[in-house]
């Protein structure tokens, strides 16, 4: 008897403890943690922790400061190469209800399919419209801000993707000479010179998947072209045409000219090779040419547009939000037109390594590198990058960057344009 | 006399108060860790269940049921990718625990000899178990890199030169960058249409088991250690009457007493092996055409990066039924001994 009651309470306690777990966590969401109530601190969430892109962020940092002197900053920075792990760590605080003052995104379909669609970001049109942001920043960067007719984010720094970094040195000492610019045709002549003096034309690392759909999109651009390039992402230009065919077939024939370590290499890893002399070239964002100049062997690398992609400026823009519900509304709005000052802007490209987003800003401050790639963003068709999740929504970046992982092994051109014209019609791209 | 009865003496009053304090005690104080366990582990299992079977594959929320029901689990099934990291998943499982477990005996058994420089050894190989994973696989990154680790000492060795001497190619293994799948068990046996993997053992596999199995046979060494020291002396002087032999000893009579030890090894580390990430991640990531993607690196993947939340949780769910496999037999088996 006693037993049996004994057994029964145990089970009545474990019901009632069950229950409350399942009251709790339907409720939870509906819970709101205290929050600061006196607006005297501003958290602000960056994947910019390493040495320069940290020196950058604090220079955007003291730009806030200077216009709110008693607020607090919070650097929520998360590391992790191109945002990788960030990423993750901000989708879930936003899916939690606990969204960061603002946060760093790219442009367009990053912006729209993580943050903007599902509601976690607040347009910003009145603060384009205050700052005079529209005359400042070029219309491709505005039309890559402007999801569903409003503005969502401020550019901050843009990079270009589609740079080909070389070694002077090596390719003096196998008689070649580089012009300003590169065609397709004249890269594979080089190629197979450096080939044969037994020396990797193209350094690649591929371990963290986003390398090889950049080489891959430098490549669709240098065979389509700007205008056709776009019309990848939006439906017009066939996956199953023969400019794509002739491109799949290119980055088959340019995997001939890698190293054979690359899926144990990340890009710096191949950009150290460049760097080492034991390799030509690298084709990869302008963020490489920073590992150059804190190594100090900045004369000996030289840059170049991707081969056949001179006049395509391939960005990859940085730029900030403001939230649903942030914490401190008032300073997260002060913190973007902190960020979208010339002053700012100026003071954070050099560090970062790119140059600024508005076009009246004074380049002079820039290093070479610098003042060459803002004179081409101004003169160039500036398109989104799809390996950096500015072109084409997750699932079918995601799709492309599988596509890659099996080319890598396959080296089929045929299997490879079949794969990504199947992820494209299954991405319903212009609906 | 009726009336008597009704009353009860005082300290039978006083009993059932005290029993019934007692018994509400005990519930009481489990109530906390109750309530923690029901939300943290049955509560998120049963949300990861039916996120698996929903229809939220972008960043907004959306907990419909898919229709059918299975369309995400049948649709994860079909994946080659998802096939391939199941088979590395067991190729790791197996080879790691068979290497690391009879390790592990092998050290203890050497170390059971009372040698000199005992305590030295035991703690030698104990130490990479002290390590973090995404230290080993760092560092084990760069030994099984084809061009700067461990092939640069092949070469140094000169081992390349005698094998080019006797007119064979250099020993230069291409390690975590090697693409192939070594045997295809669809050409022994006929496998269903649905697997399109090729069913083998991925060479890049290979040098992440050494490094798993680098780490790990210290544990699997120190379990055995424990197991030995309470083998009792009279066993082994028993045996040495009965005139056995050094090998008939341990074969016989101390590795079959060792068996609980055996079973405890295989389960701890074989369901660390079942939901490995970081080792895999840090050393070798996905792996030419994934073949050293687990499905944990899967399930991350598509959970935080492509934002398919219900195919992410459709392959914890699988992960977790793997884990199942190897310790819902051990929880019963170790209810019946209680």
């Amino acid at each position: 008897m006693d037993v049996f009651r004994s057994k029964k309470m145990n089970r009545r306690t474990v019901t009632l403890g069950s229950a409350a777990a399942f009251a709790a966590i339907t409720l939870a969401p509906g819970i709101k943690l205290a929050a600061q109530e006196a607006e005297d601190q501003l958290e602000v969430f960056s994947w910019w922790t390493a040495g320069s892109e940290a020196a950058g962020l604090d220079l955007l940092f003291a730009a806030f400061t200077a216009m709110a002197p008693d607020v607090e900053i919070i650097n929520a920075a998360v590391a992790g190469g191109a945002g990788s792990n960030a990423q993750a760590a901000l989708q879930t605080r936003l899916a939690g209800g606990d969204p960061p003052d603002s946060w760093q995104s790219h442009l367009a379909k990053e912006l729209e399919s993580r943050y903007v669609e599902p509601g976690y970001c607040e347009a910003i049109d009145d603060l384009w419209e205050e700052e005079g942001w529209g005359d400042v920043i070029p219309e491709g960067l505005a039309a890559q801000s402007t999801i569903g007719g409003s503005k969502y984010i401020i550019p901050v720094g843009v990079h270009r993707g589609n740079v080909v970094f070389f070694n002077k040195q090596v390719l003096a000492d196998n008689g070649v000479e580089v012009a300003e610019t590169i065609s397709i045709d004249e890269f594979f002549t080089i190629a197979d010179t450096l080939k044969a003096a037994g020396i990797t034309a193209l350094a690649l690392g591929s371990k963290d998947g986003f390398e090889t759909p950049q080489l891959f999109e430098n490549i669709l651009a240098s065979r389509l072209g700007a205008e056709a390039y776009v019309g990848l992402w939006d439906g017009t230009t066939a996956w199953d045409g023969d400019e794509v065919k002739a491109a799949c077939e290119d980055l088959v024939k340019v995997l001939g000219y890698v190293n054979e370590d690359h899926p144990a290499l990340t890009w710096d890893g191949a950009m150290s090779k460049v760097m080492e002399g034991t390799a030509g070239f690298t084709s990869m964002g302008d963020w490489a040419y920073g590992n150059a100049v804190v190594a100090g062997v900045q004369d000996t690398i030289g840059y170049a547009a991707h081969p056949g992609t001179d006049g395509i400026f391939i960005s990859v823009v940085d730029g900030f939000v403001l939230p649903v519900g942030a914490p401190h509304p008032n300073n997260a709005r002060t913190w973007l037109k902190a960020v979208g000052s010339a002053e700012a802007q100026i003071a954070f490209a050099p560090n970062k390594g790119c140059i600024p987003a508005r076009t009246d800003v004074d380049a002079s401050t820039l290093n070479a590198y610098g003042q060459w790639s803002a004179a081409d963003f101004a003169d160039s068709a500036v398109v989104p990058s799809n390996a950096h999740g500015a072109a084409a929504a997750p699932k079918f970046q995601a799709a492309i960057g599988e596509a890659c992982v099996n080319v890598l092994v396959s080296l089929d051109a045929a299997s490879f344009q079949m794969e990504l014209a199947d992820a494209a019609a299954a991405a319903e791209l212009g609906s | 006399m009726a009336a008597e009865v009704a009353i009860p003496p005082q300290h039978e009053i006083e009993r059932a108060h005290k029993s019934r304090f007692d018994r509400a005690i005990g519930p009481l104080l489990l109530s906390p860790s109750v309530i923690l366990l029901a939300i943290f582990v049955y509560g998120f299992i049963g949300t990861t269940i039916w996120i698996s079977i929903s229809n939220w594959d972008s960043a907004i929320t959306d907990w419909s049921i898919a229709d059918p029901w299975w369309k995400v689990y049948d649709a994860l099934f079909h994946m080659t990718r998802f096939q391939i990291n199941i088979r590395n998943t067991i190729v790791f499982t197996v080879f790691m625990l068979l290497f690391a477990v009879g390790l592990g005996l092998i050290f203890a058994i050497l170390l059971d000899q009372h040698i000199p420089g005992n305590a030295l050894f035991r703690n030698v190989f104990l130490f990479p178990y002290a390590l973090s994973f995404v230290v080993t696989g760092v560092a084990w990154r760069w030994i099984f890199n084809p061009e700067t680790g461990i092939n640069v000492l092949i070469d140094t060795l000169g081992i390349n030169w005698v094998l080019d001497k006797l007119g064979m190619g250099p020993f230069a293994p291409k390690w975590i960058t090697d693409p192939r799948v070594i045997g295809d068990l669809g050409s022994i046996i006929p496998l269903p249409d649905i697997i399109k993997a090729q069913i083998g053992i991925p060479a890049a596999m290979i040098p992440v088991i050494i490094a798993a199995v680098w780490q790990l046979s210290g544990f699997a060494m120190a379990m055995y250690l424990s197991g030995l020291a309470a083998i009792s002396d009279d066993v082994r002087e028993a045996a040495s009457l009965d005139g056995a032999s050094m090998w008939q000893l341990y074969r016989d009579i101390i590795i079959p007493l060792l068996k609980p030890i055996t079973i405890s090894c295989l389960i701890i580390l074989g369901h660390v092996s079942l939901k490995i990430f970081d080792l895999v991640y840090a050393m070798s990531g996905r792996g030419p055409g994934y073949a050293t993607e687990v499905p944990g690196i899967f399930m991350f993947d598509k959970t935080f990066k492509v934002l398919e939340y219900n195919t992410g949780a459709a392959a914890s769910v699988v992960m977790l039924f793997m884990v199942s496999l190897v310790i819902v037999p051990y929880l019963a088996r170790s209810m019946k001994d209680v």
